[in-house]
């Protein structure tokens, strides 16, 4: 019994661990075809039927390029920098529930590597940590462009963190739990959170577009002013571990934002139709990556229509608007829960 | 490597210490090759100083071994993003050194051809100044119209980007019918272009936060420092020398010189917008008012005649060959002429002692001016805004160092 519930764990991590390695690789895919749909033009369609290789093809461009460490660069930092940004992108995947369990001869197998009871505050911690990558690789990089990007990117990331933090106390406040297997299960139906907490879901992805430095918020990296930003130094994989670990952000945010907000693997009205479990499981990951595809294509919606904002307006933002907002978010739910005593 | 080391042991004998940081020569977001080195506290600039001469040609000395019409081409590599501006600035200069007067068509043709550049010329700044923000689409859907714009020029002169377009005396050639319908289409089409890609940014909240109040400069400064053109306008002085000292028949057209109030990113920003859709006016009226007549002047020494005639007429034959082999000799004298080039005041002063090539020529340069005033403009403004402030300048790194 212990050796099959290792082997079903080792399955579900080796599963989920590949998906999101294979939706990050096809989100860059996903990122140039939908900037050419909205710019106009072909995008990439050599590589492959309609260019579907094209992920495959920069793969291996990435590992057979050259690598450069800069001399005055600190080598083991800059080595690390990289490896901590892939391998906290890489660890955020385990507490989301990708749907209900699947029964198979009476045994229950849940979606979902673990069910920790503190889910949100493990992504919390582990994205913190992500930072630290950014930060490294930047000051390591011993040059100018680099440490400004990592200084910004720090700064962004710790700023945001603490309002997304707010927004989702306001949530728990509503939910009473902080596992995000139990969040996912309360929003069957039409109880989508999303509807109870509009303005923490503003909020939520505000921030969740600064913690993945995706455009309006991408002054980590902007191409613009910093040359890379953080990675200006980086080539090979290096700089393709940073990239990816950008990709492998945005699908567990898109991830996490269709958890907590839009009922996770919950689609309302499905359970008059069918009833069978396994199906209903089934039917509940398909519509879980529809959510999540959807917010993946908001992201680079998004990117390729606003500009940036500047260093200081950014921070203006976080700290005087967004703090305050999601502190007034908190007494307002605080206040609905006590008025309507749900 | 080591002039910045002995950068920062310099600086680290200050009591506070500060980043001396190289924006360029061979930076992406400065649209050529400017060196600017900043000192720097955090975001902040403290002292900025600008270099120039990375690009220098000399096309001031070239110039003086060259014939008249050889030169044409070395002024499209000057403000590259509108060479036909610069050519018939060129070509009007050596026009009225030698006194000479061009037929109504070829006024117009030319003023079709200048405006059709100055509005490529905006397409590029206005849609950089979104790239510098960050918003890359817009600058993708006016780049297909400028496209369009180059289609045009390889339709009446059979080149893109360096035209080489007319020649001294009008144009080698008429414009063919299907450049005129190739304007035509432009015209009708370039106008939802346009709103669409303002629309994008002018009221976009995170662009005016952006754009406005950076790098202004004031009217008295900018005067002082000798701005013209579009940057000057921002800053709120409605000098525009298509105005106020005609040439080419522009008396003749009915158009609006936009002036902007602060002097800021977005003023400037705003002030190419309109131009662009002045200019659209103006080439309107050019198309609906063209005269007919010769798309050249009867100027036997400088246009080229038609090979029928060089075979068969004595005169034809000499002047053939008196201009292929340069030996125009221009009577001695002293001009200057500017125009209203994309960018501001384009001057060509010429002097000539008779000989086939100038003696001297000089080249009053907008972006050259601009320059100058941009380390001041930057000073105490942070890294973004310093980006923005050179692209809204449309600092052209051809016309900078010539």
């Amino acid at each position: 019994m212990v050796s099959g519930y290792l082997i079903y764990k080792a399955i579900i991590v080796v599963i989920v661990f590949l998906v999101g390695l294979g939706i990050a690789a096809y989100s860059t895919y996903a990122e140039r075809k939908v900037a050419a749909f909205l710019q106009d033009r072909l995008g990439p369609n050599k590589a492959g039927p309609y260019g579907l290789l094209q992920p495959i093809a920069d793969g291996v461009k990435m590992f057979m390029k050259e690598e450069i460490i800069p001399d005055v660069s600190n080598k083991f930092l800059f080595i690390l920098g990289p490896s901590i940004a892939m391998l906290t992108a890489c660890m955020t995947g385990a507490v989301i529930p990708w749907s209900t369990p699947l029964v198979i001869n009476g045994v229950s197998y849940p979606l979902q590597i673990t069910d920790i009871n503190i889910g949100i505050l493990y992504v919390f911690g582990v994205v913190s940590i992500g930072v630290y990558g950014i930060m490294i690789g930047g000051w390591a990089s011993n040059n100018k462009f680099s440490l400004l990007g990592a200084l910004r990117a720090s700064a962004q990331m710790i700023s945001y963190e603490i309002a997304m933090g707010l927004s989702i106390i306001a949530l728990v406040m509503l939910t009473g739990t902080i596992s995000l297997q139990e969040i996912a299960a309360q929003q069957s139906g039409w109880h989508w959170n999303v509807f109870y907490q509009p303005l923490g879901f503003i909020i939520f992805i505000t921030c969740a577009f600064a913690e993945c430095n995706r455009t309006p918020f991408d002054l980590p990296e902007c191409e613009t002013e910093l040359v890379g930003g953080y990675h200006t130094e980086y080539s090979s994989m290096k700089l393709g571990f940073y990239l990816f670990a950008e990709y492998i952000n945005m699908f567990i945010s898109a991830a996490i934002i269709s958890t907590l907000y839009f009922g996770g693997y919950n689609m309302p009205l499905i359970g008059r139709f069918v009833t069978d479990p396994n199906i209903l499981s089934i039917l509940g990951l398909v519509f879980f990556f529809g959510k999540i595809f959807f917010f993946i294509f908001f992201f680079m919606w998004i990117r390729w229509t606003v500009p940036r904002f500047r260093y200081d307006q950014l921070m203006h933002l976080g700290w005087r608007i967004f703090i305050p907002l999601s502190i007034l978010n908190i007494v307002l739910t605080g206040l609905g829960i006590l008025v309507f005593n749900k | 490597m080591t002039e910045v080391s002995q950068n920062i042991i310099d600086l680290s004998k200050e009591k506070k210490q500060h980043t001396i940081l190289n924006l360029g020569p061979t930076h992406p977001a400065t649209h050529g090759i400017f060196q600017n080195v900043l000192k720097m506290e955090g975001e902040v600039i403290l002292e900025a100083e600008s270099t120039v001469g990375y690009i220098h040609r000399a096309f001031e000395k070239l110039a003086e071994r060259r014939t008249y019409y050889q030169i044409t081409p070395i002024t499209d590599r000057l403000n590259y993003c509108s060479s036909p501006l610069n050519n018939i600035g060129w070509h009007m200069s050596v026009e009225k050194l030698i006194k000479a007067e061009m037929p109504k068509r070829v006024d117009y043709l030319r003023i079709i051809v200048m405006e059709l550049a100055r509005i490529a010329d905006h397409i590029v700044c206005n849609s950089v100044i979104g790239v510098d923000t960050g918003a890359l689409t817009g600058f993708v859907y006016m780049f297909q119209k400028r496209e369009f714009i180059y289609e045009i020029y390889e339709e009446i002169c059979g080149a893109r980007l360096t035209t080489n377009v007319g020649r001294i005396g009008g144009f080698d050639r008429d414009f063919s019918p299907k450049a005129i319908q190739k304007i035509r289409q432009f015209v009708k089409e370039f106008p939802e272009a346009l709103d669409e890609f303002q629309r994008l940014l002018d009221r976009n909240r995170i662009f005016m936060d952006r754009v406005i109040n950076c790098g202004p400069i004031s009217a008295e400064k900018a005067l002082s420092y000798g701005f013209t053109g579009p940057n000057l306008r921002a800053a709120g002085i409605d000098y525009d020398v298509r105005v106020m000292n005609p040439y080419s028949s522009y008396q003749d057209f009915d158009f609006i010189v936009p002036v902007g109030t602060q002097g800021d990113t977005y003023d400037r920003f705003m002030v190419r917008q309109e131009e662009m859709r002045q200019s659209l006016k103006i080439i309107k009226q050019a198309l609906e008012n063209l005269p007919e007549g010769p798309s050249h002047a009867d100027l036997p020494e400088f246009v080229l005649p038609e090979k029928q005639e060089v075979y068969n007429s004595m005169e034809a034959l000499i002047y053939h060959f008196k201009i292929i082999m340069g030996e125009t000799h221009i009577p001695v004298g002293e001009v200057y002429h500017c125009i209203e080039a994309a960018n501001g005041e384009l001057g060509y002063y010429i002097i000539s002692d008779g000989g086939r090539t100038p003696y001297r020529m000089h080249i009053r340069r907008p972006c050259f001016i601009y320059y100058q005033a941009y380390a001041e403009m930057i000073k105490g403004a942070m890294l973004s805004d310093a980006i923005l402030t050179m692209s809204s300048l449309n600092v052209i790194a051809g016309e900078l160092d010539a």
